[in-house]
This record gives C-alpha cells, sequence and structure tokens, in this order.
C-alpha cells in the first residue's frame, strides 16, 4: 500500500472508525427502508380502497346516450318537427398544439364573418373536462364539410361530428303554434336533472315543444366505456339504451293552419280555430310568422336584431298574448249575460235614438249610425250591432254581474290546457280599477265595457274560445294543442275546465245563435257581404277595435291616419249553426274601414273545414277584400 | 466443487481452507475477481426488472431486448473493470476527477441543450457524453484517493480540501442546470468523508449551517425545480398539471393492494394514465400489477445488494477500498430510496431512475461500473492471515 512517509497511518483505527461508521449506515439503510414500505403498505393496504375508485374512475368513463326527442305531427299524420343529421365543428384542446393558430386556421377555411368571430373562439375556451370534445359550430354546410375534410391532417384535435337537429319544415307557419327548441342556457342547466339532460344539448324554448318537453325529451341512456389516459375510448362495459321521446300528435290541421297564414299573409293579426266539441285547436297562427329553424341552431346576431327591431313584431305571439279591445264581436255574450241576470228576454226592445245617455248626464254615448236603429230587440241588437241596446244593458247589469257573467266565458282568464305562456289579458272589474288604480269604478266605464272598448283586452284564443262555448250551448271544453302524446290520446274531459253556463231557457240560445245568422245573411246584418252564397248555416258577429280613440262628437277619417293607427278588424264566429264543427276568431291589425275584412277571412275558414272539396282561393279573397276596400275609400 | 465454494465465500471471508497451512487456494470466483452472492442478487433483480419492463414499456418486447442488450454490455464493463487492481483506481482517480472536470467545463461553453438543460457533451459523429454521469464514480474516487494519504479521522485542513474538491464539479453540474444529478455527485463524495470518520461536531455544524442556507438555495432555484417541490407539498393544487405526476403513480400504487393486478394487468399503467412508466415511475407498475408483496419482495432485494455491499465494503484490506466501496454501495440505497421515496408520493419529483430496473443505458452502466470497482476491491486482496 502507497504510504507516505511522513503520514502516521494506524490502519486498526481507521478500520474501527470505518466499522462503527459502516454500521450505522446499516442502520440507516434499515430505518428507510423501513419508512419505504410503512408508506407502501400505508397506500396498498390503508388506503386500497380510495386509490382503486380512483383508479377505476380514472379508467372507466359513463358517457350519456341522449335519446332521440319525438316528432311533432298534426292531426293527419303530417310531419310538423322532425330530426334531421347535421354536422358540427368539435375541438378537444388537449389534442390541439397550438389552440391560436388552430382556430385562426378553422376561421379562415370556415369563412366566418367578422362579428361571429368573437363567438367562436369563445365556445373553445369553455371550461371542459380534459379530452372532452368542445362544439365550435353547429350546421355546417356541404362547402364547410368539404374544406375542413381536406385539410384534416393539419388539424389534429379537429372534428366534424353528425348528430341529430330539429328542423321545422313549415316554420314560418307553423312557429308560433309549435314553438321551437335552443341550445340549453345556462339558467335552464340549473334547474335541469343533469342526469337526464346529460348528453343533451337541446330543450323547448316556447310553444308545444316547452309545455311537452318532458314527453318529447325522452330518458336518457347511459354507456360505460373503459379509455385510456388520451379519453380514447377502448372497449365497452355495459349499456343502458335510452328512452327516445313520445311522438306528439297535434290538434291543428295543417292545411287549415297553412290557409290561415297565407289569408294574414302580408298583414299582421291572429287567426285562431277550435273545434267545438272537443276543444281541439284546429289553427292557430299569428302573422308574421318567422323561421324557428333559425333558433334550433343558434340564431345569428344580425338576424336577430333584425327580428327584435321589426315593427310587425314577427316574434310576438299574437294569437296567445296580443291585447285587443273585443269590440262588438262580444256582443252576443252580453246578450246571453242579460237574458242569464233576467234584465232582458229576447223579445225585451229598446228604442234607439242614435245615441245613449245616462240619468243625470248630458253625455251621449253614441251608437255608430248617428241617427239611430230605432226599435231594437235581442235578435236585431245582435244582426245590425247596436251600440245603444249594450249601453243600455250594461247599465242596468253594472259592473259586478258584467264581469262575472263574462268570466264565466274565460274572459280575463287562461283558459286553454297546453299553450305555452298564454296571456290572460284582461277583464276590468271594479276590484281591479282599485288596485290597478286606487280609483272607484264610473258608470260611464260600464258603457264603455259594455260595446267592448274602454279597458276591456282578450287575446284572440279566448275569443275563439267563448266562441266555441257559446257554439257548444254552454258546455265547455277545454281548448288544446295535443291530440295524442304517443299512443295515448288525451283525455276528453280536461281538468280545470270551467263550469258550464246554463240558460233558464234553452230556447233562447237559438235567439242568440238567429241574431248571429243575420249578421251573416241578413238584410241589415253588418256582415251580409260576406255571407252572400253560403252553403251551410253560419252565425258570426263583427267587431272593431279602435286603436287611436276618438274624442266625443268626433268623426273618424281613416284616411287621415297613419296605416298602424287605423283600427283592428275582428270577427268571430262559428258553423254550422245546427251542428258547431268550427269557431273561429280572425283578428286583423289596422286593417281600417270596418269588420269585413276579417268577416271574409273567417267565411274561408269555415268554408275550407266544411266544405270538403272546396278548398277556398286566397288570391279570390284577396280580391274580394280589395272591392271592398275601394268601396269604403270612395 | 462450485456450491462449496459459493458457500464458503458466503459464510465470510477469508476463510481458510481447514486442511491448508499457508495461502489457502484461489477459488474460481476468486480468480476472475467476483463476488457470486453480489452478482447473483443483481442478476435476480436484473431479470425482474424485465419482466416489469416488458408491461411497463406496453408490451413492447423489442424494449426489453434493447435493455437485455444494455445489461450485458454493462455486465461485461463490470467484469473487465473488477479485473483492475485496486490501486490502479487509486492512481489514476486524480487524472479522471481533472479530465472529469474539464469536461464540465467544455459542457458548460459547447454542450448541446437537451431538454432545457446543458448536460451532454457531443463529438459529432463519433459520441453524445454526459461527462456529469462519470462524475458520479470520479468524484468519490478522488475524495477517497485524497483521504487515503491522510491520517483519519479527517483535520479541518483536509475536510476544507475535500470541500473543494467536491464542490467545483457539484457546482458546475448544478449550473448546467442537473440539480438532480449534483445532489448525487455531492452525496457520493460526502459519504466517503462520512465514513472516513468526520466528526460529529462537524457533522452537526453541516446540518446547521445548510438549514439556514435553504431559504437562499430556494430563491436560488428555477421555477419549475419549485413547482415540483410545490407539488409535492400538494400535488392536488395542478391535478392535470404538475401534480399528475405524482397522482396517477400514488394511484397505480395504492390499487394494487396486497396482491396486485396481476401481470400486464395495471389499468393505470396499461391505459397509459401512468407517466414515464418505464423509466422514472417505473416502480409503480410493480407496485400496481405485483402489489405490497412485490413491492417488498423488491425492497428486500435491494437491502440484500446494499448489505452484501457493506459487509465487502467492511472486509477490505486498506482505507481507500473501505472508503470507496462503501461510498458506491450507499449511494447505490440513496437512489433506491429517492425514487421509491418520489414515486410513492415521500418526497417531490426528482429524475433518479430506479436502479437496474428503470429502462436507460447511461444509469446501468455507471452503476455496473461502480460494481465492478467494489467488487474489484474486494478481490484483490492479499490472502494472508491477519
Amino acid at each position: 500500500m502507497p504510504q507516505r512517509p511522513e503520514t502516521l497511518k494506524n490502519s486498526e483505527t481507521e478500520l474501527q472508525i470505518f466499522r462503527v461508521r459502516a454500521f450505522l449506515a446499516i442502520l440507516v439503510v434499515t430505518l428507510l427502508t423501513g419508512l419505504l414500505m410503512g408508506r407502501l403498505g400505508y397506500l396498498q393496504v390503508a388506503q386500497h380502497d380510495l386509490y382503486t375508485t380512483r383508479s377505476e374512475n380514472n379508467r372507466v368513463r359513463v358517457e350519456p346516450l341522449p335519446p332521440t326527442r319525438g316528432l311533432i305531427f298534426d292531426r293527419n299524420g303530417e310531419m310538423l318537427a322532425e330530426n334531421r343529421p347535421t354536422y358540427n365543428l368539435t375541438l378537444v384542446r388537449e389534442r390541439v398544439d397550438d389552440l391560436d393558430e388552430t382556430l385562426n386556421f378553422l376561421i379562415e377555411l370556415l369563412a366566418l364573418p367578422d362579428e361571429e368571430i368573437e363567438a367562436f373562439k369563445q365556445r373553445s375556451r369553455q371550461r371542459q373536462r380534459p379530452y372532452q370534445p368542445a362544439l365550435l359550430m353547429s350546421d355546417l354546410t356541404e362547402t364547410q364539410i368539404a374544406r375542413l375534410s381536406v385539410n384534416r391532417h393539419r388539424l389534429p384535435g379537429v372534428e366534424v361530428e353528425a348528430q341529430l337537429l330539429r328542423y321545422y319544415p313549415d316554420a314560418d307557419i307553423m312557429a308560433h303554434a309549435l314553438g321551437y327548441v335552443g341550445r340549453i342556457n345556462a339558467d335552464e342547466l340549473k334547474s335541469l336533472d343533469p342526469g337526464s339532460y346529460a348528453g343533451t344539448h337541446f330543450i323547448g324554448k316556447t310553444g308545444v315543444e316547452r309545455f311537452y318537453e318532458t314527453e318529447l325529451h325522452g330518458e336518457a341512456g347511459l354507456r360505460k366505456v373503459e379509455t385510456n389516459a388520451r379519453g380514447r375510448v377502448l372497449r365497452e362495459l355495459g349499456k343502458n339504451d335510452p328512452v327516445p321521446g313520445k311522438n306528439l300528435t297535434l290538434t291543428i290541421d295543417k292545411e287549415l293552419q297553412m290557409l290561415a297564414y297565407e289569408l294574414l299573409d302580408g298583414r299582421r293579426g291572429a287567426i285562431v280555430a277550435i273545434e267545438p266539441a272537443s276543444g281541439d285547436i284546429l289553427a292557430m297562427v299569428s302573422v308574421p310568422g318567422f323561421d324557428s329553424n333559425q333558433f334550433v341552431t343558434g340564431i345569428s346576431v344580425e338576424n336577430y336584431r333584425g327580428l327584435q327591431q321589426d315593427l310587425d313584431l314577427p316574434l310576438f305571439n299574437r294569437a296567445i298574448r296580443g291585447h285587443y279591445p273585443p269590440g262588438s264581436t262580444i256582443k252576443p255574450f252580453l246578450a246571453l249575460a242579460g237574458l242569464r241576470e233576467e234584465v232582458r228576454t229576447p223579445s225585451t226592445t229598446i228604442n234607439d235614438p242614435g245615441y245613449y245617455q245616462l240619468p243625470n248626464d248630458s253625455r251621449r254615448y253614441r251608437n255608430w249610425l248617428r241617427w239611430g236603429h230605432g226599435r231594437v230587440d235581442l235578435e236585431r241588437s245582435i244582426a245590425v250591432s247596436n251600440n245603444t241596446y249594450y249601453y243600455s244593458l250594461a247599465h242596468e247589469l253594472g259592473i259586478d254581474r258584467l264581469h262575472e257573467q263574462m268570466s264565466a266565458f274565460g274572459f280575463g282568464q287562461r283558459i286553454a290546457h297546453d299553450v305555452q305562456s298564454e296571456s290572460a289579458a284582461l277583464m276590468p272589474s271594479r276590484e281591479w280599477k282599485q288596485a290597478r288604480y286606487n280609483q272607484p269604478w264610473y258608470p260611464g266605464e260600464t258603457l264603455s265595457v259594455g260595446i267592448g272598448q274602454g279597458y276591456w283586452q282578450i287575446t284572440p284564443l279566448q275569443l275563439a274560445a267563448a266562441t266555441a262555448t257559446l257554439a257548444n250551448r254552454g258546455k265547455w271544453v277545454k281548448p288544446h294543442l295535443a291530440r295524442k302524446i304517443g299512443d295515448t290520446p288525451l283525455p276528453d274531459k280536461l281538468p280545470e275546465t270551467p263550469a258550464d253556463i246554463a240558460l233558464s231557457n234553452d230556447g233562447w240560445w237559438d235567439d242568440v245563435f238567429q241574431g248571429m245568422e243575420k249578421v251573416m245573411t241578413g238584410e241589415e246584418g253588418t256582415a251580409r257581404h260576406t255571407g252572400e252564397g253560403l252553403d251551410y248555416r253560419m252565425g258570426g258577429k263583427s267587431g272593431t277595435a279602435q286603436v287611436f280613440s276618438l274624442g266625443q262628437d268626433q268623426r273618424y277619417d281613416a284616411e287621415e291616419l297613419e296605416e298602424r293607427l287605423r283600427d283592428h278588424a275582428l270577427f268571430m264566429a262559428f258553423a254550422p249553426l245546427e251542428n258547431p264543427q268550427i269557431a273561429v276568431s280572425v283578428i286583423v291589425e289596422n286593417a281600417g274601414g270596418g269588420s269585413t275584412h276579417a268577416a271574409h277571412l273567417a267565411r274561408a275558414m269555415t268554408d275550407a273545414w266544411l266544405l270538403e272539396d272546396e278548398t277556398p282561393d286566397v288570391e279570390e279573397v284577396r280580391e274580394t277584400l280589395e272591392q271592398d276596400d275601394a268601396n269604403l275609400d270612395g | 466443487m462450485p456450491w462449496q465454494q459459493l458457500t464458503r465465500s458466503m459464510r465470510g471471508y477469508p476463510v481458510r481452507p481447514p486442511d491448508s497451512g499457508i495461502a489457502r487456494r484461489k477459488s474460481v470466483w476468486e480468480k476472475i475477481h467476483i463476488d457470486p452472492v453480489l452478482v447473483g442478487l443483481l442478476l435476480v433483480l436484473m431479470i425482474s426488472g424485465l419482466v416489469v419492463l416488458y408491461s411497463a414499456s406496453g408490451q413492447r418486447i423489442d424494449v426489453v431486448y434493447a435493455q437485455s442488450i444494455r445489461f450485458v454490455v454493462a455486465l461485461v464493463g463490470m467484469l473487465v473493470i473488477a479485473q483492475f487492481s485496486p490501486t490502479t483506481f487509486l492512481r489514476w482517480a486524480p487524472a479522471a476527477y481533472l479530465v472529469g472536470v474539464m469536461m464540465l467545463l467544455a459542457v458548460e461553453f459547447f454542450g448541446d441543450m437537451g431538454m432545457g438543460a446543458q448536460r451532454w457533451l457531443v463529438i459529432p459523429g463519433v459520441i453524445r457524453f454526459q461527462p456529469s454521469e462519470m462524475m458520479k464514480l470520479a468524484v468519490p474516487l478522488m475524495v477517497a484517493a485524497y483521504l487515503n494519504r491522510c491520517q483519519l479521522p479527517p483535520r479541518l485542513r483536509d475536510i476544507v480540501v475535500c470541500a473543494i474538491i467536491i464542490g467545483i464539479p457539484v457546482v458546475l453540474i448544478a449550473t448546467q442546470p442537473d440539480l438532480g444529478t449534483s445532489l448525487l455527485v455531492a452525496s457520493a463524495a460526502v459519504i466517503v468523508v462520512l465514513l472516513a470518520g468526520l466528526s460529529w461536531r462537524l457533522i452537526a455544524f453541516a446540518a446547521a449551517l445548510l438549514a439556514s442556507a435553504l431559504p437562499f438555495l430556494w430563491m436560488s432555484l428555477h421555477d419549475y425545480q419549485r413547482q415540483r417541490v410545490l407539488t409535492f407539498l400538494n400535488p392536488n393544487f395542478d391535478p392535470l398539471g404538475s401534480g399528475w405526476n405524482i397522482i396517477q403513480s400514488t394511484t397505480a400504487i395504492g390499487s394494487g393492494g396486497v396482491w396486485g393486478k396481476g401481470w400486464l394487468q395495471g389499468t393505470q399503467s396499461q391505459l397509459e394514465f401512468l407517466p414515464e412508466r418505464h423509466t422514472d415511475f417505473i416502480i409503480a407498475v410493480l407496485g400496481e400489477e405485483f402489489g405490497l408483496v412485490g413491492m417488498l419482495l423488491t425492497l428486500m432485494l435491494y437491502f440484500l445488494i446494499v448489505s452484501r455491499g457493506l459487509w465487502l465494503a467492511g472486509a477490505s484490506q486498506d482505507t481507500f477500498g473501505r472508503l470507496v466501496a462503501g461510498s458506491i454501495i450507499l449511494t447505490f440505497f440513496i437512489y433506491v430510496f429517492v425514487n421509491v421515496g418520489m414515486v410513492s408520493g415521500l418526497l417531490p419529483v426528482v429524475g433518479v431512475p430506479l436502479p437496474l430496473v428503470s429502462y436507460g443505458g447511461t444509469s446501468s452502466v455507471t452503476l455496473l461500473a461502480g460494481f465492478g470497482i467494489l467488487m474489484s476491491i474486494h478481490a484483490h486482496r492479499r490472502l494472508l492471515p491477519r
């Protein structure tokens, strides 16, 4: 062993030192090995269950299988809402190398307009489970799909996925009756059951789609899959098939609905038709409509602004939410109220000098005919639409009885069974005025209500439902849109139907009906032009609703008013008289020129429903209308 | 008879044959300068490692094949090194040390960036070489060589010299930056000093100094290094980012239970939730598939190797041999402890492979070279009665 002479090395001491140190070292090694063993024992024995769960959660992913949404048909089995395959663009962030670069490339490929770029980028950043695809864009066009597939190799993590999407074949015509589905928003997400809506992206937003959401949606299924760390599915471990949503058959008749839409096309208004015996809503249109398909995929900002700012309010469902003064259309109901409260009999007559005056009041409440109708009984009061008769009737009834009687016909209430967002409109009362304006009710206001003006407001649906009840001789049937849910028909008698309306003499119904028939066919009938050549017996009642109120003794001049300040034309009708099969309400906004406009449309509807082989020609109806307008202007 | 020779060597050394009056006959093992017990244990470890590696690599036989080739090369290297006499190492230690430091300086100025750190020295077309790997052996050899000249226990002056010898390469490696390797090199060399009989007072003083320097060390760490420590303290802070590794490895080990999920049946490793599964985190695959039983057997195997190594060191006849052998075997244990500790969540994540099991050539070669030196020290003894 080489040793320096000056160093004195003591081998024995050094060996001794080393042996002590080596002994300590093996002690430390033993301790540390024990520590590792303890740690492993802790992980593998004490914490085994926890880590087993974690490892299972890693490996096993539960994928929701969304159910297919139920289809919607009309009463004859015509398709109103279907599911069509469309193609979506998805992105898995973890698989994308450079997110910004990829997004910019995609924007270029898809030729996105500037205002949509921000929303597009936003969607790529939404919080997501790792390796879960984020939806960037739905409803890709053929061109976009082609461009994406050509550049697929340059776009790792970007996929085009097929998905079933709601489609409405006659969107504009059906939009207000059906409603539409749209993407589930954050608020809805909070209230939804996460289990049954996992994997579902769309939910009914309005209309039937919303009311029957539960039935249409179905129940989600589940799929247990084993995935690797990159989220790729390796195999299926188990499956629970989804229960598809139920198909819905509506009471709507697509042809009648289309006719109603075409009749109103170009104007603003609503038509509701009900089958009195069943309460089936045969048609329910609000014009203008809108393309509800736009809302399914997410409407563009520009288009939505367009719809919102349109003066014609296409998004507004006039049929169920439009508030209109009923005008003279409610005179038959008031006549019935007089009979029920026994302030009148059918033969009671009054003398009409052209106006009505309250006792001790100089103000004259005018009939529409300046010189008056002379002696007027119930039948004639309806046929000529005499105001004075109803001023005095309203005064004799008083607002309290009037309110009670009109409520029995459903005015001021939501009366339909399954019409989403239906408005109650307004049937004024003493209590209402006190609460609303903190003012007492004045007798003059009762007179206004007596001719369907003043505070009184109805919806077209209410007017149609009341007409149907009238046609049923007081038997209430709740209006509804669904005919069958799946294979189960809607029950004949729906709950919460208002009480039926009874008269002390059942023959009095015929007196009211005859008055309504005279409207159409009588020499003095307000709609006698419309009633020409009727093949069946029809009862109707015209009405005009003032948009612009006139002062006393002021005369109305349609020409001087802007088109939008003209009166609304209203009409209610049912037919055939002896066996009513259809009750209709028509409202044409700012039609001007009295009620004839609405009457023609109502006749076209009853013709279409009752005359099997004779579908009314919309063009012909239009020509008649134009002629009428010309006559009035001249 | 080989068996007798084997048992004899296992009973301890030196053993004098009962019938011989003078120096006993050399056994076959002694002739080739090999300790059969240690080599046997190492082979068991390596073969078990290959079995685990097949599973951990996603059942790729080519990876196992490549690893086997490396093992064969490294074993041959070990045998060759074992043939040199310890005096050779003593003589060449200063030269190896100086060359190593020079190469570290070369890396500092001409080094190739790999994985964000300068660790490789490349002579184009010839060799890619990590000088820091060589220093794992060269530094402790140099310190042992120096202390061999001193009277032990070392005096303060000797300690200061040792500190300088250790400090230069450690700082150079740390600035590459490769903190893990620099700490391993430092600990290998410090173990030499400790075994040489560093006084307890100095040990206590150094420990206190280290503790007070911790805040400054923390400040000088790179961001990613700090992140590792923070992640270790709370892996759930960023479970999909830096915490992912440790969460997945503890999940793999814990879900293995007592008996494990079975070979090739570990979902954590087979479905690639476990990162670095065939390199640094391979022990988690073992833990998942072979359970606590497999883990304890593996740790026992390492413990036996370390015990045998220490015993061989203790049986060495000179100070240089003892110090070098002790350092080599204790450093080997540090590898095991740091790796298993890190994978099981006891220590922060540092890039230390599991000796002779993790996939990778460099560390196997270095480790087996160390065992070659160990056996050379053990086998080249003068066969004299004490």
